[in-house]
């Protein structure tokens, strides 16, 4: 229990850190995007400049006052954020926080379901390769592991929109579902879903398993060399017992720690993901608000990417403690 | 038992000569000189040079060493309009790899943009290493609430996406030289290695000689450099690597989508003029032009990562031991998953 609070507070804590960074890089940086709105705004107002009307459109679009000392503006702001507001685009004039709702489900769709697949891709090969250990068919996936990781995500992305989108046209070159159909619960909605995002999935998927793969075929091939294997098997356990109970489940959990490293890679790589399908999630109003210097939007996906992450890993790591019964030791001599 | 107890026997005070003195016998400079260049160069070199891995990626990486330093020497750097438009690889003798849209031969863009490409990495993967060995090995040393702090510290950063709020600095403040760029791309980079090297620590500094070398209150600063660092080398050196393939995937993917400022010529630079002005997903006469970039970032990732399996056995003393007696060649598959492991961990 006590270390439920403990994660939950960490958690809690890191989404506040990330908060003030971007209260920090708004607010106080000179020549932040706090001061260049104002500016902007004051300038659009041709001399006769309304401060009071021009601070209250700077605290509309950032939540910050710019009249008010500045402890009261960083209140303010983590209030505001905290209550759900992150403020007004500039560009879309529209709450920040109804853009990213809508678009938040996407990400966490697209990359959730690349890291599931991949996941499973690389503990499968990973443990055929530790079994077949040393055979050709091993050291073959092995090289072939090591010049797929040496693809960067984007690379793949692009190549596969070359020749599946606009060479052969088999698949969607963008879009997060077909024009022509309404979203709702048919079937017909969820095959133009699964279909818009075949490509964007395999781009993240060829180029990240063979990580997880490495990772497990390393995990299986120390488990299958401990003594308690031996034990097991002097003892007649069957062989299913064995493999499930004892193999399985000692390579398996060094993985759940790489799954929660993973979770924030691959939610990071969406920015750069989804602009190139120009799939319609967080990351790809995120490179939008870049374009425009929409600053509200950048630092609102920043703040609701991380919240994701967090959340991700917080599930993994609680869940983590009920596969793992070990009890990690904390209390050690302080020198 | 405090470690000042030592000196509080009664008798003299030990003579701390005994522990520092080496051996009386005096070695000429140049056997010195010959016998570190054994133990320093020649013998790792020769490990390395053993493994395929590790002899195919040093060649890689010298190959682009090469290219950045002489490479930008010999190449003229290309000037707009020198060849025809568009030229395909290997058309003309003069253009190897072709040309762009606006008649620039690639290969000589592609040389130009390396030693850029070389700093930024050299200055991401040190301001990596750097970072993370201090605050891993000093938190997992000393324990107690600066390790909690600094491992929270570590926790936050690591939970940071990267990426994102890279993307949002480089927005606000737009970095020009190709180190800040390094650096920048890093910024949380050093987290995940810094917990590792922790973890590391924590085994080590149980270790009888790091116990002896505190009891005779040796200074924390020198057990730290002398007695824990050194065991700690594989992994900082393999995780160097790593992060400098980050910070090439990092560097090009945002090169690539136009965030990064253009003061420097850059291979994602190319692949976005190839992707925004050539059209190249629309026609195969540009192919060319996006193949070139492409294949030189996977080239040195692929050279780095082979490079990083096969120093992992000269860095680790024990490995090496049981390769030599290892006639039948059978792989120490162990270590080996494990250091990839944290290799491709970081893409």
């Amino acid at each position: 229990m006590n270390y439920f609070i403990k994660r939950i507070g960490q958690s809690v804590f890191t989404i506040f850190a990330v908060v003030s960074i971007s209260f920090g890089l708004i607010r106080l940086l000179p020549g932040g995007p706090a001061a260049q709105l104002r500016a902007q705004l004051i300038q659009d107002s041709a001399g006769a400049a309304d401060m009071e009307r021009v601070n209250r459109l700077v605290e509309l679009h950032t939540n910050i006052q710019p009249s008010k000392p500045v402890w009261e503006q960083y209140v303010d702001y983590m209030v505001a954020v905290f209550q759900g507001d992150l403020g007004e685009s500039l560009w879309h004039n529209e709450p920040v926080s109804a853009i990213l709702g809508e678009a938040l489900p996407w990400t966490v769709f697209l990359m959730g379901t690349s890291l599931f697949i991949s996941f499973v891709i690389g503990i499968a090969l990973g443990a055929v390769m530790a079994y077949y250990e040393g055979s050709n068919f091993d050291v073959s996936a092995t090289s072939g592991i090591i010049l797929l990781n040496s693809i960067p995500y984007y690379i793949a992305a692009v190549v596969l929109l070359y020749f599946l989108g606009y060479q052969m046209q088999v698949f969607p070159t963008g879009g997060h579902y077909g024009s022509g159909v309404e979203p709702s619960l048919s079937i017909g909605f969820f095959r133009s879903v699964l279909y818009h995002s075949v490509l964007p999935i395999s781009s993240m998927v060829i180029t990240s398993f063979g990580g997880t793969a490495i990772a497990m075929r390393g995990n299986a091939i120390s488990v299958l060399g401990n003594d308690y294997l031996r034990v097991a098997r002097l003892r007649g356990l069957r062989d299913r017992r064995i493999t499930m109970e004892y193999v399985a489940r000692n390579a398996l959990l060094p993985m759940y720690t790489g799954l929660m490293m993973s979770i924030g890679m691959v939610f990071g790589g969406s920015v750069i993901l989804e602009e190139i399908f120009t799939y319609p999630g967080v990351g790809y109003y995120m490179f939008q608000a870049i374009g425009s210097r929409d600053y509200p939007v950048l630092m609102g996906s920043l703040i609701l990417i991380t919240t994701a992450i967090v959340i991700g890993i917080l599930i993994a790591d609680l869940t983590y403690g009920k596969i793992d019964p070990r009890v990690r030791g904390e209390d050690r001599e302080v020198y | 038992m405090k470690s000042t107890d030592t000196k509080t026997d009664g008798g003299t005070d030990i003579d701390h000569d005994l522990f520092d003195s080496g051996s009386d016998v005096e070695l000429a400079r140049s056997e010195q000189l010959s016998n570190a260049f054994t133990e320093y160069v020649y013998a790792p070199v020769m490990i390395l040079w053993d493994d395929w891995r590790a002899r195919i990626g040093s060649l890689i990486i010298l190959g682009y060493l090469l290219m950045g330093t002489i490479g930008v020497i010999l190449v003229e750097p290309a000037t707009l309009h020198e060849g025809p438009r568009l030229e395909g690889v290997f058309e003309g003798t003069e253009f190897l790899l072709g040309t762009d849209i606006l008649g620039r031969d690639l290969f000589a863009m592609i040389v130009h943009a390396t030693p850029a490409m070389l700093q930024m990495i050299i200055a991401g993967g040190v301001f990596t290493t750097v970072v993370a060995t201090i605050i891993g090995t000093v938190s997992g040393y000393k324990g107690g609430v600066l390790d909690r702090v600094l491992m929270t510290v570590s926790d936050i950063a690591l939970t940071i996406p990267g990426l994102p709020l890279v993307i949002v600095i480089v927005v606000i403040f737009p970095p020009q030289h190709p180190v800040t760029v390094g650096i920048l791309l890093s910024i949380n980079a050093w987290a995940g290695l810094a917990r590792a090297l922790r973890s590391e620590v924590l085994a080590v500094r149980e270790e009888s000689y790091v116990e002896a070398s505190r009891t005779m209150n040796v200074p924390t600063r020198v057990i730290l450099t002398k007695d824990i660092i050194p065991n700690l080398m594989p992994y900082i050196m393999v995780n160097f690597v790593g992060a400098a393939r980050g910070v090439i995937f990092g560097s090009v993917g945002l090169y690539f989508l136009g965030i990064l400022p253009f003061t420097t010529l850059n291979w994602g630079v190319i692949l976005n003029m190839a992707y925004t002005q050539g059209g190249s997903l629309y026609t195969l006469e540009t192919i060319h032009w996006f193949l070139a970039p492409m294949i030189t970032i996977i080239l040195l990732s692929y050279g780095l990562i082979l490079f990083a399996q096969g120093m992992d056995r000269v860095f680790n003393p024990r490995i090496r031991a049981r390769h030599v007696q290892d006639d039948a060649g059978t792989e120490d598959t162990e270590d080996d998953g494990q250091i990839q492991t944290t290799v491709t961990e970081q893409i």
